[in-house]
């Protein structure tokens, strides 16, 4: 089958404040299949977060090729949705808006399928109820919720998520985790997710794509061979245990000490 | 708690407003304070009956008004170069030392060549005040506009919206806190703007009031005006703040 995202001998190169040229990206081959869920994990600076605004077509290589379903990225689709560290809800809106936004922002207006698609989505982040509240009396847990609804509003086949449970609290991040993997059994979705939280990657992933800092580059994909659906008894499973401590093996083990 | 004690605690800026007043009026009475010096503040409530209230009305209103044009015009202008320097860092360092220039030029002292320049009437007087109280207004908004969490800015390049979307949907609200706080100090600089103007070129206005009533000795009827400037500017002052609260309740 096709790939759906390719990265073929990517290359980015930023100029930093000093006019000296950092290279953030090298060499970087990537290809994700349909419906997968891959997180990125690495040290900071290790070109994460570069990766997934390429893929978004926020930026656009420096070097090498970014296609995605066979074309290649120009500028951003719209099959891509996008979930950041914050939640950053718009406080002027309460969260049926926030939901509503992407496409308000879009066309300008919103019609009753878009109503009614929000519904649904709220009903599935458990947010029902709170259709009406304004972001500030939510809590950080319940706010990422809304922007992940807010993300998959115009129903994208890729959902690109940067950090999206690193500013909550140990507990909620667990809850949220368990969260995702049943919204993504009910919407199968191609999910890129960077993460800084080893367990984090393993629970959730397909492939795990392990990456070294100066020059931000591949340095191995690990395949998750632990069975879905998964759930609170994934994390004693004795493959899970063994595969969190080789990665976590690899990525300390770059590490000038 | 007592009901005298929570009327007490209640009201307490304006029982310390109406202990300011007695101390001010037995002083005046028990020091024999000159009258061109200090007067009492029964004597500036008497002195308000020299004019009749259709006249005070009419200084009020041409004070109000010119403050009121020139703090429109300040905002109209103050947003257009605020949107304009957030979206062109060119424009932003070509009117950034102009601005700056115009903030620290004393107005006081350019005032007398704006009436000469414009002539008499009402024009000179809008454009002094719109020059005292546009800067804050452009900086606070232009901050504002750039306040926006990076994240927003790329979700709106990820739908691929529209600039101008960008700016009314997600820009303009976000600048809403601080456009709010410049405008209760532009509201008052706009007032203070007015009088300068009054003073420089007039033929009514409280600003004109004080100098005239000042020139001829009558010092009671200066601080009535005086008073009535106050009055005005907290009332303008309160009509910023009751907006902002009616309007934009998730901003406070």
């Amino acid at each position: 089958m096709d790939p759906v995202i390719d990265l073929v001998g990517v290359g980015q190169t930023f100029l930093s404040s000093d006019r000296s040229a950092v290279v953030a990206l090298q060499d970087v081959d990537l290809s994700l299949r349909k419906h997968e869920f891959v997180s990125l994990i690495g040290p900071s600076g290790c070109g994460k977060s570069t990766i997934l605004r390429l893929i978004a077509g926020l930026l656009m290589p420096s070097c090498g090729r970014v296609s995605m379903f066979g074309q290649t990225v120009t500028e951003p689709r719209d099959e891509i949705g996008v979930v950041f560290q914050r939640p950053t809800l718009l406080p002027w809106l309460d969260v049926m808006g926030n939901v509503l936004f992407p496409m308000r922002h879009k066309y300008g207006r919103i019609d009753d399928r878009d109503r009614a698609r929000a519904t649904d989505l709220l009903a599935m982040v458990g947010l029902t109820e709170f259709a009406r509240k304004r972001p500030s009396e939510l809590s950080g847990g319940m706010q990422q919720r809304v922007s992940i609804a807010r993300s998959l509003l115009h129903d994208p086949d890729i959902l690109l998520m940067d950090e999206p449970f690193s500013a909550l609290d140990a507990l909620t991040r667990d809850e949220m985790s368990f969260e995702l993997l049943r919204i993504w059994g009910e919407r199968p979705k191609t999910v890129v997710f960077v993460t800084h939280s080893i367990q984090e990657a393993v629970l959730l992933s397909d492939r795990i794509v392990v990456m070294s800092a100066r020059p931000g580059r591949v340095s191995q994909i690990v395949e998750v061979p632990l069975a879905r659906p998964r759930g609170l008894s994934t994390l004693s499973d004795p493959i899970f245990l063994a595969l969190a401590d080789e990665i976590r093996a690899r990525v300390f083990s770059r590490k000038p000490v | 708690m007592t009901p005298l004690h929570s009327l007490l605690t209640r009201f307490v800026s304006l029982w310390a407003f109406l202990v300011v007043l007695v101390i001010w009026e037995v002083g005046c009475r028990v020091l024999k304070v000159p009258v061109f010096v200090l007067p009492a503040p029964s004597a500036i409530l008497a002195s308000t009956q020299e004019l009749e209230p259709a006249r005070w009305l009419e200084h009020l209103l041409a004070t109000v008004q010119v403050a009121l044009l020139g703090f429109a015009v300040a905002i109209v202008l103050a947003f257009s170069i605020a949107v304009g320097i957030t979206r062109s860092p060119l424009l932003s360092r070509t009117l950034m030392p102009w601005l700056v220039v115009i903030q620290s030029t004393p107005i006081v002292a350019i005032a007398p060549i704006i009436v000469v320049t414009l002539g008499a009437g009402i024009l000179p007087r809008v454009v002094i005040t719109t020059l005292i109280s546009f800067f804050p207004l452009v900086i606070s908004t232009a901050t504002g506009l750039a306040s926006v969490p990076p994240e927003l800015l790329e979700l709106s390049r990820s739908l691929r919206a529209t600039r101008t979307r960008e700016y009314w949907q997600i820009r303009l609200p976000y600048a809403v806190p601080y456009i709010f706080s410049a405008l209760k100090v532009a509201i008052t600089l706009s007032v203070i703007g007015a009088v300068v103007a009054e003073f420089v070129a007039a033929e009514r206005g409280l600003g004109y009031l004080i100098l005239f009533t000042t020139s001829t000795f009558k010092i009671p009827m200066a601080f009535a005006a005086l008073t009535l400037l106050v009055a005005s500017s907290l009332l303008l002052y309160g009509l910023i703040v009751w907006l902002h609260r009616r309007c934009f309740p998730w901003s406070l």
